[in-house]
């Protein structure tokens, strides 16, 4: 079975070769999706190399310590990964609406579908575009040059990098794990899955928490150590409030799921019995380290994104947020609540009532904060001139679809009604329901209300609101329905059912997961002809939305030193407050030379020798194995002997560069909100402060 | 304010591995002479044991009360709060299993 | 009673200036990380009490035939001892005593780790010898996951010294190096903290008459 050199890799291995010895329809699309991961990965060599990009492709991403570069490159992974699994959701919606006695995939395709949505939806779309939001606008915000930890961060992404490429790897080679995105055992122990797929689970799923716990202990250091002079912990944006929060929840709630994974990889390769059924094993205490770090991980995901809607309303409103210091302890509160509800996603296991109990109010208390913000949110845009671009279109549909996902959550946390919807699409369509619209609909707010500082030139407005209203309704239409479905009955997970009650509703969102899959192709039509008409939409003045923090008091794209000279921060908001006060644009009196990290290949050793060797731990190719890990602890040793690798940036050029900005800003016509989405807006607004702008009317 | 020199900086290393050793040395000798039983004994372990975590603490790892800079201790704390959140829920949630099947 | 300190852990003190300012935001920052790792030294710990009963030993050995008091008492003799002798060579860099005192006491510390790992070696062999192997029983499988878990780490300090033995001798007591033995210092010092729980939870536990 298995031998020296290759382990247990065989040609029956290759996705593509049981389809050729077993044309069925299930195989076919399995083989059709391994053809598109290489043709895809083909089409990229092809392209970089005809168009010579490899070593701008290099020296100006790969190799980059820049926290900007670094949050692009999360955001474009994310957005990779997010087409995976939208067009995985839809098939399985596919599968479901004609899967009454039947439908067209193999069962265990069905639940390996599953498996990798929720893997990916989790771990490689929300956490890396969590993270490339972060990177990139939490330094701005606090007038930080850097990370406080350069390497570590690129370090950081190429672990990240290397789960998302196991997890495409095993589309072409062997399979993945069919026992759901939590794993649980003993259904994935090795009794039950001998094959590679729960490993690809575990490798990727370790390595990239590794990188997220590092993550972590760098957004934490750089908000505490790194802000501008003058930035007190409560002048600080909200967003970045809840980038602290987000971080503690990395650094403390990862550890679970590594020892979870771990556990049962000593389960599996070494015949230990943490979770086998037999010898003293215990699956649920798998369970319980699982949703220990399962349940502070969605708040992980939802806070910042809560951050990234105060940011939007705010701006979008023309008002500062209303009740900061509620919204700051709001944060916290539901940072710390999140680790005290993980046994409400099993409160069927079987301990007894008066713990569900405690768990069930612990669970249902998080609303108040919650609640709270919500309120703050809507007393924000009270008496707001409000406008109705892209990222409050967003706002504006999580705030309708979030609020009923969070009361059906309310439902779910009272342990009666929890054991009658158990293991039920009920409990798929609120998931759904609160990341989706919480999530998925703040980061993609976020994507463009800070894309024009990433690149200097705004997104089509047109095309971004076609998406943003297609992303509402797909999201209805296709979930909602869910809701009646498990109500009715219908269990989660099943690959095909045999009421007939249930298919008109499974139509219904199969005409929702449609509308999702044409707002999946309206960003990408977007960002096409946002490309191509980039310089009608060029905003490189830095300022397009009349912004009230620091990363739009610089150019964009910002310079690589962020800030010619570190600002000093007087207020809250003290962006807007330097615009109403005429502090905004000036020139400092002197430069100085800055001092900025080396680029590095750190990262990209990690990520090669870290996918060779989640490979090689797969498949039981133990020299590879070795090899590998010895390479990659021999790599970072030898970094360490690296020291000064920085450079200086003089300051005649920085000066040169600022005063031609400068002079830009002071040439540059002003434009006021009713133009933001016109060509005149180059990036410098009209101070309107709503009290000022009815003064003048 | 002067920094404290060598030699008194060295005695309160001495004295912190004087007092680790005598907190070891006390529950060692307690079980190998089986001196105490059962729950008492269990109780007494646990509490040489935090206090000698303490003292590591203090001596050796230099956490203490009076200091400008207080992000150790509130680190360390909440680290505390959480791990006696996830550790005694935890023993809770699998003792509970366990008396129930 | 000093200047003050500008992070958690001993500081080496304004005259080593850009060290000193340096080890501000790294030191916080590996403190964060050891933090991350004591969770999941809490969870490993929680997981073994869950499965220390006879369920979890499923007829096989328990604590009693396979632990060694005496082994135990010498391990943590050797790790309190190396503890003291790390933090004189934390003192000796903070007070300047030269490359060579801190090295010698490095190495004196690197002996005494190397020495620890030696005895629990010989205890995990007696161990497999009577069969508490971690395919016996739920029970050893926490165990082996747990115990080796910190002599894993301790053997990631012990190259850790090698390598800063060796950095010390290659680019000199430049900051940079300062600061990684400040870390260095603080990993092992929390090495011996973990060891406090492992032997009061699981030896003298296991042990308790």
């Amino acid at each position: 079975m298995s031998n020296a050199i290759l382990g247990r890799l065989d040609l029956s291995s290759l996705s593509i070769w049981r389809a050729i010895e077993n044309p069925t329809g299930s195989e076919l699309i399995g083989a059709g999706a391994a053809m598109l991961v290489i043709v895809g990965g083909l089409a990229a060599v092809i392209l970089l190399t005809w168009f010579r990009l490899w070593k701008p492709l290099w020296r100006d991403w790969l190799t980059s310590v820049d926290h900007k570069r670094i949050g692009i490159m999360y955001c474009a992974l994310a957005l990779i990964m997010l087409a995976r699994g939208v067009i995985e959701g839809a098939l399985m919606r596919t599968q479901q609406a004609f899967g009454l006695h039947g439908g067209f995939l193999a069962p265990d395709h069905f639940s390996e579908l599953f498996s990798t949505h929720g893997t990916i939806m989790i771990f490689f779309v929300a956490m890396p575009f969590i993270a490339g939001v972060i990177n990139y606008v939490m330094p701005l915000q606090i007038g930080a040059r850097d990370m406080a930890f350069p390497v570590m961060n690129q370090i950081s992404l190429g672990l990240t990098a290397t789960g998302a490429a196991l997890v495409m790897i095993s589309l072409v080679l062997g399979e993945f794990s069919t026992g759901g995105w939590a794993n649980y055992p003993p259904y994935t122990g090795g009794d039950f899955q001998p094959g590679p797929g729960p490993d690809y689970w575990i490798w990727a799923i370790v390595l990239a928490g590794i990188g997220t716990t590092l993550s972590g202990i760098n957004f934490a250091v750089t908000i505490y150590k790194e802000r501008a002079p003058g930035m007190d912990f409560l002048r600080m944006p909200i967003f970045c409030w809840t980038v602290i929060c987000t971080s503690i929840i990395m650094v403390f709630a990862l550890p679970p799921l590594t020892v979870a994974a771990l556990m049962l990889a000593a389960d599996r390769y070494l015949d230990f019995h943490f979770f086998t059924n037999d010898l003293g094993g215990n699956m649920m205490n798998y369970v319980n380290l699982f949703w220990l770090f399962g349940h502070p991980e969605v708040y992980l995901l939802v806070i910042p994104c809560y951050g990234i809607f105060s940011e939007v309303i705010s701006t979008f409103s023309g008002k500062r947020i209303y009740g900061y210091m509620s919204m700051v302890y709001a944060t916290m509160s539901i940072a710390v609540l999140s680790f005290c509800v993980w046994l409400h996603h099993f409160f069927t296991m079987g301990q007894s009532a008066s713990i569900n109990v405690a768990f069930g109010i612990a669970s249902m208390a998080i609303a108040v904060p919650t609640g709270i913000k919500v309120y703050n949110w809507m007393a924000t845009l009270f008496r707001g001139r409000v406008r109705m671009t892209v990222p409050m279109i967003y706002a504006t549909g999580f705030f309708y679809l979030f609020v009923v996902g969070g009361l059906t959550g309310v439902m779910l946390a009272n342990p009666v009604i929890s054991f009658q919807v158990h293991n039920t699409l009920f409990l798929v369509a609120h998931f759904h329901n609160v990341i989706i619209p919480g999530v998925l609909f703040g980061l993609l707010a976020g994507y463009h209300y800070w894309f024009p500082k990433a690149f200097g030139f705004r997104l089509h407005e047109g095309w971004g609101r076609a998406a943003a209203l297609l992303w509402i309704a797909g999201f209805s239409f296709t979930f909602l329905p869910l809701y009646w479905l498990g109500l009715q009955g219908m269990p989660r997970r099943s690959v095909t059912f045999s009421d007939p009650a249930f298919q008109p509703m499974m139509w219904l969102a199969l005409f929702g997961a449609a509308l999702i899959v044409s707002a999946l192709g309206c960003i990408a039509v977007q960002l096409w002809i946002s490309i191509r008409k980039r310089d009608q939409l060029a905003v490189p003045l830095g300022d397009p939305w009349n912004g009230r923090s620091l990363e739009w008091s610089i150019p964009a794209p910002p310079p690589a030193y962020n800030f010619a000279v570190l600002p000093q921060v007087c207020a809250r908001d003290d962006f807007a407050e330097a615009k109403a006060d005429g502090r905004a644009y000036r020139a400092p009196g002197q430069y100085e030379d800055i001092e900025m990290p080396d680029n590095t290949a750190i990262g990209m050793i990690v990520c090669v020798c870290a996918t060779l060797l989640g490979l090689a731990l797969v498949f039981w190719i133990w020299w590879l194995a070795i090899l590998s890990f010895a390479a990659m602890i021999l790599a970072l040793i030898g970094r360490t002997f690296r020291v000064n690798a920085r450079h200086v940036i003089p300051a005649a050029e920085i000066a040169a560069e600022h005063r031609a900005w400068l002079a830009r800003i002071e040439a540059a016509p002003a434009v006021d909100r009713l133009e933001e989405t016109h060509e005149r807006n180059l990036g410098r607004a009209v101070l309107e402060q709503p009290g000022r702008l009815e003064a003048a009317q | 304010m002067t920094d404290p020199d060598h030699r008194s900086e060295a005695r309160l290393y001495l004295a912190g591995f004087g007092l680790a050793l005598t907190l070891t040395l006390i529950p060692f000798g307690l079980v190998h002479w089986r001196l105490m039983q059962g729950r008492a004994l269990a109780i007494t372990i646990a509490v040489l044991a935090v206090a000698q975590i303490v003292v590591h603490l203090r001596f050796f790892l230099h956490i203490n009360l009076s200091r400008q800079k207080r992000e150790d201790l509130q680190l360390i704390l909440f680290t505390v709060l959480l791990l006696a959140i996830m550790a005694f829920g935890t023993l809770w949630i699998m003792g509970n299993l366990a008396t129930r099947m | 009673m000093s200047t003050p300190n500008l992070h958690p852990g001993l500081n080496l003190g304004t005259r080593h200036g850009a060290a000193h300012e340096g080890a501000e935001t790294i030191v916080f920052g590996f403190w964060i990380f050891l933090m991350s790792d004591l969770v999941i030294f809490g969870l490993v710990f929680a997981s073994y009490l869950t499965v220390a009963n006879p369920m979890g030993m499923a007829g096989g050995p328990g604590p009693a035939d396979a632990f060694d008091l005496r082994s135990v008492f010498i391990q943590t003799m050797i790790l309190l001892t190396s503890s003291l002798t790390f933090g004189f060579a934390t003192l000796a860099m903070r007070h300047e005593h030269g490359r060579r005192a801190i090295a010698v006491w490095l190495g004196v510390s690197l002996l005494l780790g190397l020495g620890f790992l030696v005895m629990e070696l010989r205890d995990f062999a007696h161990m497999i010898e009577v069969g508490a192997v971690p395919q016996r029983s739920g029970f050893w499988s926490a165990f082996w996951g747990l115990v080796p878990l910190h002599g894993l780490h301790v053997a990631i300090g012990c190259l850790w010294i090698v390598v800063m033995l060796v950095q010390m001798a290659v680019l000199g007591l430049i900051p940079v190096v300062k600061t990684r033995l400040l870390r260095l210092g603080l990993f092992w010092h929390f090495l011996d903290l973990i060891w406090v729980a492992i032997f009061s939870i699981v030896y003298l536990g296991g042990l308790m008459p």
